[in-house]
């Protein structure tokens, strides 16, 4: 072997060079590269001859150009009075996605696992009504739930002057939601302070009991007590303070409110598609997550006399994360996405005002959908860099 | 048992089985189905008899709306007046346009030709029973397509349809199907890139999948609609549909590759060992020993996959394709028929529906017949 191999070194022309994997596989690579360097001149060649021609600047000032147009729902001060730029606007966009996603998780995770659960019902009717939901809801398109709650629910709500008031002080009619506005008074600040320290005690908290448990085996209830300080807490604080928030209720004037805060229909509209559409999804991962937990879980669990609510919590769900996570945080992330649907029912989002109104005001198409693409990129590599780190953190570690 | 036989006074010791009863009336039939699904306990039956309500509160007024009290036949929305239920007379008057859009009276027998030879070709790759499933869906990816454009643009003395005339349906349709048919192809390709050895291809093929992946597919259309235009050079003006269609598959083919990769990855390293052993070159050992195992992996994953482009498909209503879902939506603002957007809406649900949830069914039966050989 060792003889004929020394052989063959002796005579290395033997075979083509062309032959060697290596040779080769170099060669592809540097010319599928140069192919695509090509292509890619090519089309910023044709790219500049064009935008010369249809005259359309380039390069990003546009942002500091004032906007003209009026956004119905921001976040930050924004007027086109006070010449706010395009600039702006993507920030006001940027907030309302960010808004409408975090909205929308929440609830389509909340709705998500009940219908999950009930789908798991042993309950016959309860399991397969929601099945049918489910299965109705998750087969028709996204866009169509949009235009759906839009045109056909939200809008044939009663007009604003035909409000239906609740307790008088929240009105719902077909412009959207009218609710008293919050007033924060000088000493309002504190209070927000004062959450924020809550917030951090009960983190505490938790690690404290978490300790206690394990050195004693004493449980603390960590849940009333958080939930006691998240309410008492900021409550205490504006009661010293002298409750340093006002409001301001909205009077009905003939056609319109006057005063108060509107949260427009877009808003509602938006939110109920994106939760009724993903969590018929995040309702099958569920399922699936619950019915991945062996039976043999549960029943070692019965059996060392822990009783179903326990075990539910601290022994069928833990492990039915590990399946549920990852797929879930990928329907966020779909859902996050799909919040620019809301360009056709006009809620303002990034990619609404941002890349439909500030594109066609300002022509600079591959500068905004540039933008905006590495917006959407940014959160898809943030979501997925977490999705590394937990499956790192809760893979199962063998022996 | 010996100590029985031996004492006969002893009490009477039965020798033989008592033939079987019949199970507990309760634990049998409807009552005892009814008693183990719906009444298996207190609070079991608290949840149906309220389920029970719920379904009694929703399911005879939508009923009523949508068939009793509903109107099929009318002239304009002027005929709903007084009419509680659905009114339906715009389905009837507009059906036309919602399955074929613009395109002439006189020439619409070509899509139900196209729609109908589609169908027969379908039908042999779908199911095993019906002979010739090879021949048939190489002519489905190679042959049908330019029969399709033929019969639909036109071409040898059939009268020529620009595509902005296509619409409804049909143009959801042929969006869906050519997606799905180039789509399919360049996913393979850029799978086998995402797991080859040359690393330039690998980042390449990594960056434009997740490039694809992360942005939405509004985006997409936007860019191909916008900034297609501004790529091709001077005099060269691709159609709108094209244009679309172009992004479309770019987007469709990257879901694609994570799909088959997935089918990659659970082939056992074995394989590809086994067919270099036989002296397979690359191309080869994938042509008869990867991908046939891989894909056959992940036909219902890819089966999803296409439910989930044709849903996607409706987003091309916002660039201004006349789809299904535009001619719904545009068929109410019509001051004709105003005021009928629940009718509208759901009748293009349905449609969608039937589509997906045919699919959806295709897939899971599919599913259900390839799983064998992997349990034992």
């Amino acid at each position: 072997m060792a003889v004929d191999s020394q052989q063959a070194g002796a005579r290395p022309s033997a075979a083509s060079w062309w032959y060697d994997p290596k040779v080769r596989s170099v060669a592809f690579q540097v010319a599928f590269v140069l192919a695509l360097i090509g292509l890619g001149a090519y089309l910023i060649h044709n790219t500049i001859i064009n935008l010369e021609k249809r005259n359309i600047k380039t390069g990003f000032d546009f942002l500091f150009n004032p906007a003209g147009f009026e956004i119905p729902l921001t976040l930050i001060p924004y007027s086109v009075e006070a010449g706010s730029t395009h600039g702006a606007v993507f920030i006001v966009g940027l907030l309302n996605t960010l808004l409408i996603s975090a909205l929308g998780i929440v609830l389509a995770t909340i709705l998500g696992f009940i219908l999950g659960v009930l789908r798991l019902s042993n309950n016959w009717l309860v399991s397969k009504l929601v099945g049918v939901y489910i299965e109705s809801v998750r087969n028709v398109p996204l866009l169509l739930h949009f235009l759906f709650w839009h045109f056909a629910v939200f809008q044939s709500l009663p007009l604003v002057r035909k409000a239906i008031p609740i307790f008088d002080t929240v009105y719902i009619h077909n412009r959207g939601l009218t609710m008293p506005k919050p007033i924060p008074q000088p000493g309002f600040v504190v209070v927000l302070i004062s959450f924020f320290v809550a917030i951090a005690a009960i983190a505490y908290l938790k690690k404290w009991a978490r300790r206690r448990q394990d050195a004693t085996g004493e449980q603390f209830p960590v849940f009333w007590a958080s939930l006691g300080v998240l309410i008492g807490v900021p409550l205490l604080v504006s009661a010293a303070t002298g409750f340093p928030l006002t409001w301001e209720y909205a009077e009905l004037g003939r056609f319109r409110f006057t005063g108060g805060l509107e949260i427009q229909i877009e808003l509602f509209a938006s939110l109920a598609a994106l939760t009724v559409y993903t969590s018929s999804f995040i309702a099958e991962i569920v399922r699936a997550g619950i019915l991945a937990v062996s039976r043999g879980q549960r029943e070692a669990s019965y059996s060392l006399g822990v009783r179903p609510g326990p075990t539910l919590r601290l022994v069928i769900i833990p492990q039915a994360l590990r399946v549920i996570v990852p797929p879930l945080v990928s329907q966020f992330l779909n859902l996050t996405k799909n919040s620019s649907l809301g360009i056709a029912i006009g809620y303002p989002d990034l990619f609404n005002v941002f890349g439909g109104i500030s594109l066609n005001q300002t022509g600079q198409a591959i500068e905004i959908i540039a933008m905006c693409m590495v917006v959407y990129l940014t959160f898809s590599l943030l979501i997925s860099l977490y999705m590394n780190w937990y499956n790192r953190r809760i893979s199962l570690v063998e022996r | 048992m010996s100590d029985i036989a031996k004492n006969p006074d002893r009490s009477f010791v039965r020798t033989e089985n008592i033939p079987e009863a019949p199970p507990p009336i309760s634990t049998a039939g409807v009552a005892g189905w009814m008693r183990a699904n719906l009444f298996s306990s207190p609070a079991n039956t608290a949840l149906t008899l309220l389920t029970f309500y719920l379904l009694y509160l929703v399911v005879p007024p939508l009923f009523e709306w949508a068939f009793i009290d509903s109107l099929l036949e009318g002239e304009s929305n002027k005929d709903c007046r007084g009419i509680e239920g659905a009114c339906w007379v715009l389905i009837p008057k507009r059906f036309g346009q919602y399955i074929y859009g613009f395109y002439p009276e006189p020439e619409r027998w070509r899509v139900n030709l196209t729609f109908i030879l589609f169908c027969l070709n379908l039908l042999p790759v779908l199911s095993d029973r019906v002979p010739g499933r090879t021949f048939a869906a190489l002519f489905l990816v190679f042959g049908f397509p330019i029969v399709a454009f033929v019969l639909l643009h036109g071409a040898f003395g059939l009268e020529s349809v620009p595509t902005h005339k296509w619409g409804g349906l049909t143009l959801t349709l042929v969006f869906a199907s050519v997606a799905i048919l180039f789509s399919l192809p360049i996913g393979v390709l850029l799978a086998l890139g995402r797991r080859s050895e040359m690393p330039v291809i690998r980042t390449i093929c990594i960056a434009f999948i997740e490039l694809w992946r992360s942005v939405p597919l509004i985006t997409v259309l936007f860019m191909a609609s916008f900034m297609l235009p501004l790529f091709t050079p001077e005099g060269v003006n691709a159609n709108e549909l094209l244009r679309a269609l172009i992004g479309f598959i770019m987007f469709a083919s990257a879901y694609m590759a994570e799909v088959v990769r997935g089918g990659l990855q659970a082939l056992p390293k074995g394989q590809t060992e086994a067919a270099m052993a036989l002296g397979l070159n690359y191309w080869k050992s994938m042509q008869l020993i990867i991908l046939p195992q891989a894909l056959k992996i992940v036909i219902p994953g890819i089966v999803n996959t296409f439910i989930a482009l044709f849903k996607d498909t409706a987003l091309v209503s916002i660039i201004g394709l006349f789809d299904l879902l535009l001619v719904a939506r545009s068929a109410v603002t019509d001051p004709k028929w105003l005021g009928l957007e629940h009718e509208s809406y759901i009748f293009a649900a349905l449609i969608y529906f039937i589509f997906c949830f045919s699919m959806s069914r295709y897939s899971l039966w599919l599913e259900r017949k390839l799983d064998t050989g992997h349990r034992n």
